[in-house]
């Protein structure tokens, strides 16, 4: 087991950040832990990368204590902060020689391990940090991380505020560094992003709400899901949530997500109702739960 | 070891790609001397004065002349009678009005006593002081050669001698008190921005999650800034000695190594507020407010501490630039050596040592 | 009703010495419209915002904001549209009532209006329990519906929103959008600039900018068929990757 957690609790100045969080992350796995902001997914990484010291609970990284053996966690996890953290005056190259030689090592050494990231950025490696693009920054901040041969890599919201080209891009490099045994806790707030780990944790409020693999974690969605749409999406959101049936209503990018509350739903009730309701172009059909509606029904 | 020295190096491309930072760091010292070397002082040079003349004898114009022919002063106006007084007060160009009495050299013949009255503009009450000592050593000067042959019974004259500073010039007032200004600006300030700065950018986390020891990060941080404040404090030494012609009396090699103490006491300094404060800013105001005017009002860099109420004489010591200031002076003006200034030099000791404990009984090993 | 363009851009281009940031760009947008404007970081979505919102002159081209000149009239721009961002919506430190306050007076409202737009707003979103509360105390979610309300306290003809909802929980995102359909269908159009791919796919149209240009402009289902991708973000690969 790379990084086990049990009842860890944590609470700031009598709120509570986490509640009982208990999960195990396998060695070589990619563990995605999954919620938005302010659902308390900062404060458990750093509980683990012994930043804070929980509340209550147990937790290990490496088979290490992260209250007794901080020093030995330090040397051997690699972590990378939600917020952007290298010395924006400092070259590409200067951040990197830096952090490789506070971790006793150098860029020759480990250079197998970044080659594949490093390569992308190498033409720009006398320039300032600061003025790197986003996609850019994530790049040199995961070199960073890396340079040291790190067993467990704790990722903080890597992808946030980075284009999906660039954030594509990351998602495969992470895949290759955990064919490499490297185990890998990342966090994030965009849903889409769960489908590419492992396994993934729905946390909310300082919860876990559910913990599975993305597949096993939609089949849990417990209705069946329409896509409904109609040529007015205000007035179509406000009918539905009339309808006197409804269970759930959420709009979904050009769709409304609509699940009813009967095991036998006929559609062509709804369309009779909407079109009651002067709505035109009415459209139903049966679609596959996502990991949001999921996450959104487990945390009603 | 290695990570250490890749730490130093790392401040260092810090300190040299912050253009305006070096700038205001090497700028500071050579424009503070310079501004309290030339521009305050105490000296008085070519005040204007008026004369209200009410006897206009030979007397009268004798001393009249002595005084406007003197560095000190020069008559910019006569006028006629005492309602004019103020208000060429008013105009606020003049600043003292001499007044003699009608009659000035027949009384002084027959009476052998004669009145000169001195009235000076008050508003600044210390030059105000310095020009009536100074037109009353002319007038005294004058009465003296005047009366060589006339032998008076029981006449005390005091004749004042001020040592170490015998010009009475006040750069060499102000050389140890902007020295040390500087110095614990310089080493304070910046090791406090620098270790905040860090938190604010949230390097700090990553730092923390690094094999580096606390020690080692602050210690990294202090080296440079010594190596900084020492330039600087040879720069203002060497400014002082020869654009000032300030005497250095003493040895050189302590007064380098008193000034290399005093560095250490403020960067350890330094790094307390960073341990207090979290934010850039907040080090900042810390810095400005709690050292800077501390350090001018109360080290004796400017008020004298003997005048000071009693309290304030207390709370004075434990400001460290008084020590350093009493110790500078001594080397540079007096040329004493250690045998004289060790109890202040321990008491600077004691104090860094009790910042570097608290410092670093207070670095957090963790983000709380 | 969607008859009327309250954002016509014509040719509209931004030069930086050598560097192009936007490249004639064109492009309409109706009343009552939620109109995506897409792009990678660096691809001239917020340069081009610049210029529409009054903030930063065109090189050259045309363009017209409710009805008014870029060049001629940006300070009549900047009075009829309202602007929300997720880095700067409210002021952190004060008070939910105080920052309507503030708001509604910098643009120009009445004491009296400011109240009583304030008392809708309050029994809208359901604030009563936290109107003097500090912003700062407020859950994420809560503090971008009111500063979405807060950019319409003057009525706006166009309300600009800088990637309004990365980072929001599912539910509260949804309750967002919900105010943004509200608003749109109450006439106001909407000009959403981001780079959240899943936030484009609420939009009745959307604009995708690449080095620059607007490469793609139409509604979401037609891009989605024309590029056969499954989602906006697919789209968006494609285009961008060439």
């Amino acid at each position: 087991m790379s990084i086990s957690l049990k009842n860890i609790s944590k609470s700031y100045n009598k709120v509570s950040a986490l509640q009982n969080i208990t999960f195990n992350v396998e060695k070589g796995e990619l563990f995605g832990l999954i919620g938005p902001d302010g659902a308390g997914k900062t404060t458990l990484f750093r509980i683990l990368t012994t930043l804070l010291i929980a509340n209550k609970g147990t937790a290990s990284v490496a088979g290490f204590d992260v209250f007794k053996d901080y020093k030995q966690i330090r040397n051997n996890v690699g972590y990378m902060p939600g917020k952007f953290s290298l010395y924006q005056d400092l070259t590409v190259e200067e951040n990197l020689n830096f952090f490789a030689t506070i971790f006793g090592t150098t860029i020759e050494e480990n250079y197998d391990l970044i080659k594949d990231i490093y390569v992308q950025i190498e033409p720009f490696k006398n320039r300032r940090a600061g003025k790197l693009s986003g996609g850019m920054k994530q790049k040199l901040a995961l070199c960073c991380a890396l340079i040291h041969k790190p067993k467990v890599l704790f990722l903080d919201e890597p992808t946030t505020g980075v284009d999906p080209v660039s954030r594509k891009e990351f998602w495969e490099m992470l895949k290759r560094l955990q064919k490499k045994g490297i185990t890998i806790l990342v966090s994030t707030p965009y849903m889409d992003e769960a489908a590419l780990c492992d396994r993934i944790a729905l946390i909310q409020d300082g919860e876990i709400l559910e913990i599975d693999t993305p597949k096993e974690i939609v089949k849990h969605y417990p209705k069946a899901i329409y896509n409904v749409s109609a040529n007015n999406m205000y007035k179509l959101i406000k009918c539905l949530k009339n309808y006197e049936f409804m269970y759930s209503v959420y709009p979904f990018g050009e769709f409304v997500h609509y699940t009813d509350k009967r095991d036998l739903f006929k559609p062509n009730d709804l369309i009779e109702f909407l079109k009651q309701n002067e709505l035109q172009n009415i459209e139903i059909s049966e679609t596959q739960p996502t990991i949001e509606d999921t996450f959104m029904e487990l945390a009603k | 070891m290695k990570r250490f020295i890749g730490f130093i190096e790392k401040e260092f491309y810090h300190i040299f790609r912050d253009k305006r930072s070096l700038f205001i760091l090497f700028g500071m010292p050579i424009v503070q001397i310079m501004l309290f070397g030339f521009a305050i002082t105490n000296e008085i040079n070519n005040v204007d004065i008026a004369i209200l003349n009410n006897s206009k004898d030979t007397k009268t114009e004798e001393i009249i002349n002595k005084i406007a022919s003197s560095k000190y002063f020069s008559v910019e106006d006569f006028i006629q009678n005492e309602n004019e007084i103020e208000a060429i007060f008013k105009k606020g160009k003049v600043k003292a009005v001499l007044n003699f009495e009608t009659d000035f050299s027949k009384k002084l013949i027959t009476e052998n006593n004669a009145t000169v009255q001195i009235i000076t503009d008050a508003t600044d009450p210390n030059t105000a002081n310095t020009i009536s000592n100074y037109v009353s050593a002319i007038l005294q000067n004058y009465s003296k050669t005047n009366n060589k042959n006339i032998k008076l019974a029981y006449q005390i004259v005091p004749k004042t001698r001020m040592v170490y500073n015998q010009e009475l010039k006040s750069v060499f007032m102000f050389v140890p008190g902007v020295m040390t200004i500087i110095l614990m600006l310089v080493s304070a300030m910046m090791t406090s921005i620098s270790i905040t700065r860090e938190k604010e950018l949230g390097t700090m986390e990553i730092l923390l999650v690094s094999p580096l020891k606390p020690f080692q990060v602050i210690i990294g941080k202090v080296v440079p800034y010594i190596f900084l404040s020492i330039i600087n404090a040879i720069v203002i030494i060497v400014l002082s000695m020869f654009v000032f012609k300030m005497p250095v009396e003493g040895s050189l090699f302590l007064l380098g190594a008193e000034s290399i103490l005093f560095i250490i006491t403020s960067l350890s300094l330094g790094i307390l507020i960073s341990t207090v404060s979290a934010t850039q800013q907040t080090a900042m105001m810390i810095s400005l407010m709690a050292l800077m005017l501390p350090v001018i009002l109360l080290s004796g860099f400017i008020f004298p501490i003997t005048s000071m109420p009693v309290p304030l004489q207390i709370l004075s010591n434990i400001i460290p630039a008084k020590w350093f200031i009493i110790i500078i002076k001594g080397i540079m003006l007096k040329g004493i050596g250690l045998t004289f200034i060790w109890k202040e030099t321990l008491i600077l000791v004691a104090m860094t040592l009790f910042f570097i404990v608290v410092s670093i009984k207070k670095y957090k090993i963790r983000l709380e | 009703m969607k008859e009327e363009t309250v954002i016509k851009v014509e040719n509209l281009t931004k030069q930086f010495g050598d560097f192009t940031a936007v490249n004639a760009i064109s492009f309409e947008v109706k009343k009552g419209e939620i109109f995506g404007f897409l792009g990678a970081n660096g691809a001239g979505k917020t340069t081009a915002m610049k210029m529409l919102i009054g903030i930063s002159n065109p090189t050259s081209g045309e363009a017209e904001v409710a009805s008014f000149n870029v060049y001629k009239n940006p300070n009549s721009i900047k009075k009829n549209i309202g602007y929300m961002s997720q880095k700067f919506a409210l002021y952190d430190d004060l008070t939910v009532k105080e920052n309507i306050t503030f708001f509604g007076g910098i643009y120009g409202l009445t004491r009296k209006q400011i109240n009583e737009k304030r008392q809708l707003l309050v029994e809208e979103l359901g604030l009563q329990e936290i109107v003097n509360n500090l912003v700062s105390s407020l859950p994420l979610g809560w503090k971008q519906k009111i500063a979405f309300s807060v950019a319409l306290l003057h009525n706006p003809k166009i309300v600009f929103l800088d990637e309004p909802t990365g980072g929001v929980d599912p539910i509260t995102r949804r309750q967002f959008w919900e105010m943004i359909y509200k608003t749109a269908n109450q006439g106001t159009t909407i000009f959403v600039t981001t780079h959240y791919m899943d936030e484009a796919e609420y939009c009745d149209r959307v604009s995708i900018m690449v080095n620059g240009k607007i490469e793609a402009l139409d509604t979401p289902k037609n891009l989605k068929e024309k590029y056969k991708a499954k989602s906006m973000n697919d789209v968006f690969l494609k285009l961008a990757r060439g």
